[in-house]
């Protein structure tokens, strides 16, 4: 297909797409109007429902935490697509020609500079404590376990930056950080079986919920399944950077 | 005019969309193609937080607030910030299959990518 054809078909495409978007948005309410019922009930009673002040990580773990489940696995499905994509290579390369340990750096980490090493460094320690805090503090204040996680996932990429790629793959060693993806995804689904095993529906909030006043240990199931999700962000995340970076390794090796 | 300014969010959650459908189609590169799929679907996050949006409310957040001050939509906003996350390892996969593609091919535009031609 032509490229003027193709901008054709899409610009004939869009037009209709407008057309019909504006008729239907002229049946809306005007924006800032909500009146939905659902999320207004929620707000007013998940609070002494379930002992947490933020009701968006309890409907993400508790009221609808099956579609958060099936979110979840589409991340554990998309990083294991992207391992199995970018390993494949490596495999193949490894066995064809045994090649030298590589023991030389030279060209295969970020640009040398003291001014971005110290900045790197000192911003670890902040950055793993504000990552948990995030986690931990989930089912009180704005945050979470997909939020901390992420979090989490770039302390190792600050280590990248302060030194070199062996450092990165030293401090977060893939086997490591693949077995606490796959543990935090199954320690979800585990939470919401035992809620079968109780005697309950799958992913019914089962454990004792904690003080009412809405502390680190209120919410039941909720900063649990929020603290296995967090695991398995970050898990995900530094597995990611792990593969991208092993293909810089590579590229680099090869250039040679 | 009002009628424009009443739905504002509406037409700009579409526009973006609209942005990056426009690059989707017509791209010539497959990098520059997933990047506009992730400027594509971050239209979705403005449809979603203009649908659950309440004029004047605070976030669905209590620790420092009472509890039955209007706030906006939590659902939506639960739905939009798993997205958030989710979407950069989608990306991430699309990305290595550019990757791949690049490797077995030698070339990024779709165009001379013979296994995508249509």
């Amino acid at each position: 297909m032509s490229d003027g054809v193709r901008r054709a078909l899409l610009l004939v495409g869009l037009l209709g797409f407008a057309a019909l978007f504006v008729w239907g948005v002229g049946g809306l309410p005007p924006a800032g109007e909500y009146k939905g019922p659902y999320g207004t009930m929620l707000n007013v009673s998940a609070g002494a429902e379930r002992h947490v002040t933020d009701v968006v990580t309890a409907v993400n773990f508790d009221y609808r935490g099956a579609d958060t489940m099936g979110e979840e696995f589409i991340l554990f499905t998309s990083v294991l697509g992207a391992a199995v994509l970018l390993k494949h290579e490596e495999k193949k390369k490894e066995s064809g020609e045994k090649e030298g340990t590589g023991d030389d750096e030279s060209g295969e980490g970020p640009p040398d500079s003291e001014a971005m090493r110290a900045a790197a460094l000192g911003l670890v320690g902040l950055i793993v404590t504000f990552g948990l805090y995030v986690v931990l503090h989930g089912q009180l204040t704005p945050g979470g376990g997909f939020q901390g996680g992420v979090l989490l996932a770039t302390v190792p990429l600050m280590v990248y930056l302060a030194g070199d790629p062996k450092r990165f793959l030293r401090i977060a060693p893939e086997a490591l950080v693949e077995t606490a993806e796959a543990v935090g995804a199954a320690t979800y689904v585990l939470i919401g079986a035992w809620a079968l095993v109780k005697g309950g529906v799958f992913l019914q909030n089962v454990l004792p919920l904690g003080p009412s006043e809405a502390k680190v240990t209120s919410g039941g199931t909720i900063p649990a399944i929020n603290f296995a999700t967090g695991v398995e962000v970050a898990g995900g995340f530094v597995l990611l950077l792990t593969l991208f970076l092993q293909q810089m390794l590579d590229r680099a090796r090869e250039k040679r | 005019m009002q009628a424009v300014l009443d739905h504002l969010p509406y037409y700009v959650a579409v526009w973006i969309f609209a942005c990056g459908l426009y690059g989707v189609a017509t791209s010539k590169n497959l990098v520059h193609l997933v990047i506009c799929l992730a400027v594509l679907q971050s239209s979705t996050y403005v449809l979603l937080l203009a649908i659950g949006h309440r004029k004047g409310a605070i976030a669905p957040f209590f620790a420092d607030r009472v509890v039955g001050t209007p706030a906006t939509d939590p659902v939506v906003q639960a739905l939009m910030l798993t997205d958030v996350v989710v979407e950069a390892t989608v990306m991430a996969l699309l990305l290595a299959l550019a990757v791949q593609a690049h490797k077995s091919k030698g070339t990024l535009d779709p165009e001379k990518l013979r296994s995508l031609r249509g």
